[in-house]
């Protein structure tokens, strides 16, 4: 048993260290001609692959067996972190705890991080904007990042050619979103699975590509500068007061947001995207409206991306169209993904780790990406339902007494 | 006439190395419907082999012809090679997950590769040799088609047909087509399925590679970033012609070269790309499977 391990990972080994030996061992450089062979690094990817294939094996292992168990009980397992979130006990003090945390963050961390945390809380929005579209109505968006930048180029134009304020955009920005959502969402009506994404990418890359080239409406690549940041009834404030209030501003919105989402899932519409999501022909039987539904589904999940793009515009008072790249729109799918599709307690805290999470692997410098490359891969193996997993609402029933 | 020509050619080389690495993704898709998002790293890490053995060797003062054999040959088994960890790595444990869990598994392992390179390598832009020779026939119709381009086109063209043949007439590939119509069925008569998604991967990264060596010694430079821009102009191409569909990938990835060279030649270089992106668009909405896909009638 054991021989037979170290047997497999020893060929593993064997098998890794073929495989990285030319990118890994040789480094070219054909400007100035020079080779340079680095034959430890053949050493430490053997090694480090035979630590880690005994690790994986042992770990999928007991993925399954776990798998196994839940099948021969044939109930659905709760996992412990839907115990959390179902016990009043844990939740309220949970809430009172991060409600302190929330407001007197800004005064106790610095400004570096204060700004992290809007960041953050800026992909909570996205996130749970996302997840309307995405988790709840079950339709793949690629090009969700094109709102962002509608909303982001609203704030920006509006301001610049008429000198519209951040409160009079911040609606504006959302409803132009929502406009856009609308007319992504016709073309697309009878689309599905993976058409449905390679055409919102498309739609993605359209919009970013004509605001890059189109340099009279929107000064190209270069961006525009000078955005003003939100005012507060005229005040004057210096650079730290105001990334405070933005990040009130943004703690307010995405209660806001979190508060409408709630309702909007519970809500008529959001029992129909469900429906569409598990199975389009009986929710049609059932009556639903398609056409409706899908277009609502784009629109309301557009319409956060605006007010993220309002914030975002005002925040960095810099935009320009690569930080709208289809990468955007990646990332914004994990932090739906990674969180737990559909479940927006799931959303909040995977936005949360996938914006701190590089912020804090800093230490690992350049390695960061690779790690958080490693990390969805081994999220995603060994939990993929997400770090919360979404319930289903079910209905018990309580046996009648004769 | 002649402007027509010379961007008839262009588009046609241009949609020849979309085909080769859009095969990948249209064969990976039809049988485990996976949007394999990390397949461009393959094809750059094809073009990275490539490179590094071109330069071993030609220090030790090789003839250019071996070397560019024995560089694409090199990189067509490392790229399977990866090609097939991968799909052990990041896909097999998620095959009974939700779709999108193993879509984000593939975003993972194309910054993964992406940036594997990055640190074992550079990030810098190197050079890539032009080893593809000029032909001494070629010379009077050098200012419509330069000798590159007839190789892409002919090596792309050997390719496309003997992947037909293999799909069409052998074992492995009477297994795929049994796999890609039903995978529970195709287990049931005996077809050993693990091993027919293996193979899969390898013949996808194996095109791929082919295909990184060709652009890359076209193109006379590669960093680690190569992939991700080809892969998705590689997946449109696939999605247009219809995912799935060998012959609506190589169909999807011509129509997509000529418009784009097309666009560029008589239009704007500006808008290429977001012309591209329209144009699959407007398809997609009057053919919602692509050209050649079928679309299923749904069973209820």
């Amino acid at each position: 048993m054991l021989v037979n391990e170290l047997k497999k990972s020893f060929l593993i080994s064997l098998w890794f260290m073929f495989l990285t030996f030319p990118i890994m061992v040789i480094r070219v450089n054909t400007v100035e001609n020079i080779i340079q062979w680095r034959w430890a690094n053949l050493f430490f990817v053997g090694i480090g692959s035979f630590v880690l294939s005994a690790l994986w094996r042992y770990l999928i292992r007991r993925k399954e067996q776990g798998i196994k168990k839940t099948e021969v009980d044939g109930v659905a397992r709760v996992t412990l972190s839907q115990r959390l979130l179902r016990e009043r006990r844990f939740t309220i003090p949970a809430l009172i705890v991060i409600a302190i945390v929330a407001l007197a963050f800004p005064f106790v961390f610095s400004l570096y991080q204060t700004n992290i945390m809007i960041t953050a809380l800026i992909y909570v929005l996205l996130g749970l904007g996302l997840n309307i579209v995405v988790g709840v109505a079950g339709l793949l968006d690629l090009g969700y990042a094109a709102f962002y930048l509608v909303g982001a180029y609203s704030y920006a134009l509006l301001n610049y050619h008429f000198g519209f304020g951040f409160w009079t955009v911040l609606g504006l920005g959302a409803g132009m979103a929502a406009l856009f959502g609308i007319i992504l969402g016709f073309p697309v009506l009878r689309l599905r699975g993976d058409y449905l994404a390679i055409v919102t990418l498309g739609f993605g890359e359209i919009i970013r590509l004509i605001m890059e080239n189109w340099n009279e409406f929107s000064f190209g690549p270069s961006g525009i500068a000078n955005i003003p940041r939100p005012g507060f009834f005229g005040v004057e404030m210096n650079f730290e007061q105001v990334t405070v209030y933005v990040y009130f501003l943004m703690i307010a919105l995405s209660l806001f947001t979190i508060f409408v989402v709630n309702r909007l899932q519970n809500s008529r519409i959001g029992r129909a995207w469900i429906a569409l999501r598990e199975d389009e022909v009986a929710c049609q039987a059932m009556g639903i409206d398609k056409r409706k539904t899908k277009l609502m589904a784009f629109a309301l999940g557009a319409t956060w991306a605006g007010f993220a793009g309002v914030v975002f515009a005002a925040k960095t008072t810099f935009i320009n169209p690569a930080s709208f790249t289809l990468w955007e729109s990646i990332n914004i799918l994990c932090v739906v993904v990674l969180g737990g599709m559909g479940s927006i307690v799931g959303v909040i805290v995977g936005a949360f780790i996938l914006i701190l999470l590089p912020e804090y692997l800093r230490f690992l410098s350049e390695y960061r990406i690779l790690a958080f490359g490693t990390v969805l891969v081994l999220m995603m193996v060994f939990r993929p339902g997400g770090i919360v997993e979404t319930v289903r609402r079910t209905y018990q029933y309580e046996e009648a007494d004769h | 006439m002649e402007y027509f020509f010379e961007l008839f050619l262009g588009g046609l080389t241009r949609g020849s190395i979309y085909a080769l690495i859009a095969l990948g993704y249209t064969m990976v898709y039809g049988i485990v419907q996976l949007i394999n998002f990390a397949h461009g790293e393959i094809y750059m890490i094809g073009a990275f082999t490539a490179l590094i053995v071109i330069s071993v060797l030609t220090m030790m003062g090789w003839n250019q012809i071996a070397i560019l054999l024995i560089a694409a040959g090199v990189a067509v088994i490392y790229s399977s090679a990866y090609g097939y960890t991968m799909e052990k790595i990041a896909y097999k444990p998620l095959r009974q997950a939700p779709r999108l869990s193993a879509l984000i598994s593939a975003i993972g392992m194309s910054l993964f590769l992406q940036n594997y390179v990055l640190l074992a390598q550079t990030s810098d832009f190197l050079p890539f040799p032009g080893l593809i020779p000029d032909f001494e026939f070629m010379e009077p119709y050098a200012h419509i088609i330069g000798s590159p381009e007839l190789v892409i086109i002919i090596t792309t063209t050997i390719v496309m047909i003997s992947l037909t043949f293999l799909i069409k007439f052998t074992k492995i590939g009477k297994a795929m087509r049994a796999t890609a119509q039903d995978r529970d069925m195709a287990m049931l008569v005996g077809v050993d399925v693990n091993r027919v998604i293996s193979m899969t991967f390898i013949i996808g990264s194996a095109t791929a590679a082919i295909g990184g060596v060709l652009i890359a010694s076209h193109i006379g430079q590669i960093n680690f970033y190569i992939g991700f821009i080809a892969g998705i102009k590689a997946f449109v191409a696939a999605v247009l012609g219809g995912i799935g569909s060998i012959p609506g990938a190589v169909l999807g990835s011509l129509i997509l070269g000529w418009t784009e060279s097309f666009f560029t030649g008589y239009i704007s270089s500006d808008y290429e790309d977001v012309f591209a992106f329209i144009f699959l668009v407007v398809i997609l909405i009057f053919r919602p499977a692509g050209i050649l896909g079928r679309s299923t009638a749904e069973k209820v």
